[in-house]
């Protein structure tokens, strides 16, 4: 993704850093850096977040539309991705450059949120069969300075989570076509629940058996496979999907998964919290607020 | 925030210093100068003075009898002369400057090289010491073995011998300092921090070695005991757990100060490694902002004593 190039012996000072256990910036292999997150920014859209973590800075926007709901899913609302990377982000992503990343950044993202157990889209409905809400979220890469995936699903739990959508009243019917009013007190507003919302962890294989997450770009240079899981607070594992070429053995793909699913659970999230700050924001998401 | 068309550019001014003092965590540029408590910060077209006897220096043109900034950053003045000191910029090059640069291409005889400058700065086969410290002409097979000397990615540390007319810097390493760089990490700061010294390459007392190169990119690697004949092999022997740890904080001591603009030297990052290890911050505390920010401030008050 980055377009950087390393020397022979700038590779080998990171991945004998990462074999004994202090990277470059003398983080550990399971350290997340400082993150910062910031909600509310976009007044036009229903709710926006743009996310910094290193370089990577990206912005989320929320826009609320009323539907009809497709046939088969009548009582579900829906929830849409939409990616675009700025060609001020990497001069590659130029033209239709970016498209690939972009088109696999939102699969990625639709995937993650299709589980009913991630976000309950029923609470969307307004009546059933008829009329649904839908999320379209937008994604706009300002800038790609490394663990992208991590920082839009970020972004998009933030940018959920600061969603309010105005209340809308049904006042009659009129020849079969319901008439609704919205409210415009702004104080009437429904949330979207993003208690159970996942987020991605992107796990880099930096050499035999040993991944990193939060990869510096310098980082993704030195191992060219990465495996992006989906989690839940809940410690439920939503997705995964292997990026870039290379192999990862069975066991460092398991004991991968299974460090997310360890940390990410409440159980266990104290322990965690003490290296990262990162879970301690997510986690209790009512924190999202602290900068707005 | 939206002004109205004629606002009052001083209640604009006021605003914005209110806004920046506030926001402390997006904008970090007032700790570091020194010379003046309250230093004036300009942007491109700002008006710096009306008075047509000051001297025009860098970063200011003269428009309809005023004297404009066009750049941003802050004015000095010494004597009659003013100029504005950009708080970021290309390297621009001086002949003599030490420079750390990345190979990016190899070509015919020359080696093309990344040196945050606008141009790639271009390093000739002629130009650079054979291994060995051999003293003939380059022929075709040197030519032909370029790769193994440096190739794509490889960092080196060369001085700037001559600038060209159309901005093209030419690269020379006819020294047994230069060359090659082995095991270590590259940092990228503005050249602007980067205090002017004859000395580029320090090393340091607690055990690394730092070239501060006049481009901006820091290199850090560990301490070698003595120069090696030949300057284009690399040692890729593992480096043990305690000389990355103090690299590591070097790294992110060199961050800290970059990101509050504070000029960077061998004294103020020894003072500012010293701090850290006196608040008994880890290595990797030296990433969050409030920590960051705490060893910015007592380093510059630790220096201004």
């Amino acid at each position: 993704m980055a377009d950087i190039s390393l020397s022979e012996a700038e590779k080998r000072y990171i991945v004998d850093g990462v074999k004994l256990g202090i990277r470059v910036d003398g983080r550990e292999r399971l350290d997340y850096r400082q993150l910062e997150i910031e909600t509310g920014l976009v007044s036009t859209a229903n709710g926006s977040a743009r996310v910094r973590l290193g370089c990577t800075d990206v912005l989320i926007t929320v826009k609320m539309e009323m539907e009809p709901p497709p046939p088969q899913q009548p009582k579900d609302g829906q929830i849409h991705f939409f990616v675009n990377c700025s060609a001020n982000a990497a001069p590659e992503f130029e033209g239709r450059g970016g498209e690939d990343l972009a088109t696999s950044l939102s699969a990625m993202l639709d995937r993650l949120y299709s589980s009913p157990l991630s976000l309950d889209t029923s609470r969307l409905c307004v009546v059933p069969g008829k009329h649904v809400k839908v999320l379209y979220v937008d994604v706009e890469i300002l800038e790609c300075g490394g663990n992208l995936f991590d920082t839009v699903s970020l972004g998009v739990k933030a940018a959920l989570w600061a969603t309010r959508m105005p209340r809308i009243y049904i006042t009659g019917e009129d020849g079969g076509e319901l008439e609704f009013m919205v409210s415009d007190n702004p104080q009437e507003v429904d949330r979207v629940d993003v208690s159970n919302a996942p987020i991605l962890i992107t796990h880099l294989r930096i050499t035999e058996n040993l991944t990193v997450i939060d990869p510096t770009p310098e980082e993704e240079c030195c191992g060219p496979v990465q495996v992006v899981v989906g989690v839940t607070p809940k410690g439920l594992i939503t997705t995964t999907q292997q990026l870039g070429a290379g192999t990862f053995a069975p066991q460092t793909l398991s004991a991968s998964l299974k460090v997310i699913a360890f940390y990410y659970h409440p159980h266990h999230a104290h322990t965690f919290w003490e290296c990262s700050s990162l879970f301690t924001l997510v986690a209790a998401s009512g924190q999202f607020s602290s900068k707005t | 925030m939206l002004w109205k068309c004629g606002a009052n550019v001083y209640e604009y001014r006021r605003e914005r210093e209110r806004r920046f003092k506030g926001d402390v965590r997006r904008v970090q540029a007032m700790v570091g100068v020194q010379e003046a408590a309250h230093p004036r910060l300009v942007t491109p077209g700002e008006v710096i003075s009306q008075d047509t006897s000051f001297m025009r220096g860098h970063g200011t043109y003269m428009e309809k009898g005023v004297q404009v900034a066009s750049v941003a950053g802050y004015v000095t003045r010494v004597n009659r002369l003013i100029t504005v000191t950009p708080l970021r910029q290309m390297y621009q090059g001086a002949v003599g400057d030490t420079v750390v640069g990345r190979i990016t291409r190899v070509q015919t005889n020359r080696w093309k090289v990344d040196v945050n400058s606008r141009l790639d700065a271009e390093l000739r086969l002629s130009n650079i010491q054979l291994p060995g410290g051999e003293q003939r002409r380059c022929n075709v097979e040197d030519e032909r073995d370029m790769r193994a000397l440096l190739t794509e990615g490889d960092l080196v540390c060369v001085e700037v011998q001559k600038i060209c007319d159309d901005g093209l810097l030419r690269l020379a390493a006819r020294n047994i300092k230069f060359g090659k760089l082995s095991q270590g990490t590259l940092l990228a700061v503005s050249p602007s921090l980067i205090v002017q010294d004859k000395q580029r390459m320090h090393d340091l007392p607690c055990g690394a070695r730092v070239v501060f190169g006049a481009n901006g990119y820091v290199y850090i690697t560990p301490t070698v005991p003595q120069e090696q004949a030949s300057t284009y092999i690399v040692n890729f022997e593992e480096v043990p757990v305690e000389v990355r740890k103090t690299i590591g904080r070097l790294r992110n001591c060199i961050k800290l100060l970059a990101h509050h603009s504070i000029m960077i030297s061998p004294t103020s990052v020894m003072t500012a490694f010293d701090m850290s290890i006196e608040q008994e911050f880890e290595i990797k505390d030296l990433l969050k902002p409030d920590v960051m920010q705490d060893v910015a401030l007592a380093t510059v008050q630790s220096m201004n004593e």
